[in-house]
């Protein structure tokens, strides 16, 4: 019954949906209020509907209701209970439900927070969210019900895949796709400027906080993600360059350039037609992850379990939406011309040049990533592209966008004198390229990846603080406190973000430079050396689990006889599955972790075990956290609430000079 | 309108005319140029009589399947209970070919490690899995360094090769056997290349 339940609420929320996508932005078009004044009831509907049916999933999954099929597939009595909720978006329907309820919930909070806006915008942003979750209930209903009955029930569920048996489970996928998803409110903000014509300095600021905390969570989704894999997979990586990463990674790159560009257009009114097509593309970037995951034309660990048919209908959802917006996009575009003007050096070109460098990076990960189909397509036969490739292309790419990070900033808007500007940081960027090769060479790793990076991130940290202190230094004489008060919080926020790309590149670098690492057979009492630390293999005892069999490794960890840890690396046997599974052991450090897994037990009893040393490779999710702070801040800025009630007023006005 | 601002437009057509044709393709789909050509000869130790060793030449004369598995291949796993069910119904003759048992697992780093301590290990690991599964194979041979997967063109584990009675590769499979891949694609192949004679 409770399954039946979550399909009627399904199929309500469809028609909700249809509502909310035609009647509004109709009423827009033709000034009927009535048709307007639609459009925020029925996205509160909508996602009183779509909770309805997420709740039905869930509960089935925690009744253990197997007579549902998606249940029966990716889950088992055995499974823990929190598990099994994580379970909802273990597989291809319920992570599709997760979407949806994810969109519902973005547009609900335009609905409630938006009091501000004319109601004819809210209406159309509202409208353009709601046409695309009816592309989405209507996949999910035609291909993909999660609630579809397995008829006779199934004793048994076939078990969650034990890599998704993790904590990082429970948070990864909704932080990740609350980033996705989020990009559709930039992007319906972008469409409904263009269905007005009316594309502002007053749009911009209405999108910009939209789309930051959009970028926070998808910064986090792809943060946890990666600290996931680190820990998860058993050999230390924490980037792979895999398509489904590529996926998540292009829109952030999108992103990032797009709220950049937001910014220009909110302060100068330039770049207009940039910013909608960078609305457009980063949210059509989500929509091209969620087909490539989903319509098996390309291989990855991460895709679902594929079907043609799926891949058809996605496929023709991305030409509709996508085709369209471009479409009204080539129409509109030349009334987005002009704005501000600037000079050659100014802060708007370093802007301008991050965003084409950001925009020229998400190609090449999109090149890379589809490279195999292309020349599959043209049959000039079948290859696979590697992190060599993402490696040799990003390089280059970002050591000019960090250059240009730090030294836009120091730049005045519209025109400024390249001397004077170049005066200011040259100090800081002269010292930073003697800190960069000290600094390889003081680790005794001297070669120029490592001299780049240390370089780069010297950079942004030195200039991050003569950045700081320029700016206290402008109002000289007040107080500290007010003078720190005084600085607005995007101020803050951009500061962060940038000083968590430093942090970002220490720990990049230093991973990628220094880190070590040893399999050794190990017998119990058995010593191995790596990096200066001792590690004394104790044996091997039992540990089995709710689900699984596993055998757990103690190991002493010692540096110049001074005990650091113990660890205990775990090799697990999932019984439902008859899966194995490595579990890390690490000890966490700020300036290095250790990290131990457990491979296979030999004959004589010995244990194979890889032990990895990883110096500062905290401070790469240290960096990303920064980076998503900054985005907070930037978001809470206090100017958007006033200048919202400004809009507000002078919103009023006009509708009422409207309806005269 | 002006034509510039058409690019965007274009450029994703040309996509998603890509992703189109994308759709129609197999990634896991590998052509072989190894079909009707003979088998590449090979002689490797036995995994139940290491001091044995077993040659294409003793099959000579049957029709049969030459199954690319390893423990650490997930896929192999779906596949081999279709496997265990064709030995237990007698369909065909299938030689498992054990494929880089140790080094091809990811999870297990062995950069170092000692041939004669690999193969031990590659016995241990490859003997328990078929104790847990069931042993469908006629008998199966150690490719402990991958080199006779290398002349069979092995893509991905598993992979399985259909031969005649002369030694020639007649069809190839990528990707487990499932219970639809079994009845519509490979039983019709081997009855095709029984009834050529």
């Amino acid at each position: 019954m409770i399954p039946e339940l979550g399909t009627f609420a399904l199929i309500l929320a469809l028609c909700v949906a249809l509502t909310q996508g035609t009647l509004p932005l109709l009423g827009a078009h033709s000034g009927r209020q009535q048709w307007i004044a639609l459009a925020r009831p029925a996205a509160i509907v909508q996602a009183l509907l779509l909770a309805v049916a997420f709740g039905c999933l869930t509960a089935a999954f925690v009744r253990n209701d197997f007579s549902v099929l998606y249940v029966a597939q990716h889950s088992n009595t055995l499974l823990p209970l929190p598990y099994r909720i994580a379970a909802v978006w273990g597989g291809h329907e319920g992570s599709l439900l997760l979407w949806v309820l994810m969109l519902v919930l973005w547009t609900l909070a335009v609905a409630l927070l938006s009091r501000q806006l004319p109601n004819h915008l809210v209406a159309r942003v509202l409208g353009v969210l709601g046409l695309i979750n009816v592309g989405f209930l209507l996949f999910i209903l035609l291909t993909s019900n999660p609630f579809e009955r397995l008829l006779p029930g199934a004793e048994e569920g076939r078990d969650l895949n034990p890599l998704l048996q993790d904590p990082g489970m429970i948070i990864h996928p909704p932080l990740l796709y609350m980033g996705y998803v989020g990009f559709s409110v930039a992007f319906a903000f972008a469409i409904a400027a263009l269905l007005s014509g009316r594309l502002d300095a007053a749009w911009a600021r209405w999108s910009r906080p939209w789309t930051t905390v959009a970028w926070v969570f998808l910064t986090a989704g792809i943060a946890v993600g990666s600290g996931w894999a680190y820990y998860e997979l058993g050999w230390g990586g924490w980037w792979f360059w895999d398509p489904v990463e590529n996926a998540s990674f292009m829109p952030w790159l999108l992103g990032t350039a797009l709220i950049h560009s937001l910014a220009v257009t909110e302060k100068r009114g330039a770049f207009r037609s940039w910013t909608v097509l960078l609305a457009i593309a980063a949210f059509s970037m989500s929509l091209l992850g969620t087909f490539l995951v989903r319509s098996g034309v390309i291989t990855s660990v991460h895709a679902f379990a594929t079907d043609p048919k799926r891949g058809l209908y996605i496929l023709a959802l991305l030409v509709l939406v996508i085709g369209f917006s471009l479409l009204l996009f080539a129409m509109r575009a030349n009334k987005l011309m002009g704005g501000g003007s600037f000079a050659l050096v100014s802060r708007e070109t370093s802007l301008l040049g991050n965003n084409v460098l950001l925009t020229v990076a998400s190609v090449s990960v999109l090149l890379g990533t589809l490279y195999p189909l292309f020349l599959d397509a043209l049959n000039l036969g079948k290859i696979s592209v590697g992190p060599p490739y993402f490696e040799a292309v990003f390089v280059p790419l970002m050591t000019p966008v960090v250059v240009l990070m730090m030294f836009g900033p120091f730049l005045r808007w519209k025109d400024d004198d390249f001397v004077a500007a170049a005066r200011k940081v040259a100090p800081a960027f002269v010292a930073s390229i003697l800190i960069g090769i000290g600094a390889a060479m003081a680790v005794d790793h001297l070669t120029w990846r490592t001299a780049l990076g240390l370089f780069l991130a010297a950079w942004v940290v030195l200039a991050s603080i003569q950045l700081l202190h320029g700016r206290l230094k402008e109002r000289a004489g007040a107080s500290a406190g007010s003078r720190l008060r005084s600085i607005t919080a995007s101020w803050w926020g951009m500061w962060l973000a940038h000083l968590g790309v430093g942090v970002f590149i220490i720990g990049v670098t230093m991973v990628g430079s220094l880190e070590k690492q040893l399999d050794v057979k190990m017998q119990e009492g058995q010593r191995a050396e790596l990096a200066g630390y001792t590690f004394t293999f104790r044996g091997a005892i039992d540990a089995d689990g709710p689900n699984y069999d596993a055998a757990r490794g103690i190991i002493d960890v010692t540096r110049n006889g001074r005990a650091i840890a113990t660890l205990t690396p775990e090799k697990r046997l999932y019984w439902t599955q008859g899966m194995p599974m490595t579990e890390a052991s690490i000890d966490i450090g700020p300036f290095r972790d250790v990290y131990v897994s457990l491979g296979e037990q030999l004959q004589d009893g010995a244990w194979i075990v890889s032990l990895y040393y990883k110096p500062f490779i905290s401070w790469i999710w240290l960096g990303c956290t920064l980076m998503g702070l900054g985005g907070l801040f930037a978001a809470a800025d206090r100017r958007y609430r006033r200048l919202a009630e400004r809009d507000a007023k002078v919103g009023a006005g006009r509708s009422v000079a409207g309806a005269a | 309108m002006k034509a510039k601002f058409l690019v965007p437009l274009l450029l994703f057509f040309a996509l998603a005319a890509f992703l189109g044709f994308g759709l129609t393709l197999n990634p896991r789909e590998v052509p072989s140029p190894l079909i009707g050509k003979p088998a590449p000869e090979f002689t490797l130790a036995r995994l139940d009589q290491p001091e044995q060793r077993f040659a294409l030449e003793e099959m000579r004369g049957e029709v049969w399947l030459l199954n690319v598995w390893a423990s650490w291949c997930v896929a192999c796993r779906e596949e081999h209970p279709v496997l265990v069910r064709m030995a237990q119904q007698k369909l065909v003759p299938i030689v498992g070919l054990n494929y880089k048992e140790v080094r091809g697992d990811g999870a297990l780093n062995v950069r170092g490690m000692a041939l004669d301590t690999e193969t031990d290990l590659a016995i241990q690991r490859a003997r328990r899995w078929l104790t847990d599964h069931g042993d469908p194979y006629v008998l199966s041979v150690l490719d402990i360094d991958g080199r006779v997967g290398i002349d069979f063109g092995v893509y991905g584990v598993p992979e399985t090769f259909l031969i005649d009675r002369e030694g020639k590769i007649r069809y190839k499979h990528i990707g487990p056997i499932t219970p639809e891949v079994l009845k519509q694609v490979l039983l019709p192949k081997i009855e095709e290349v029984r009834r050529a004679g």
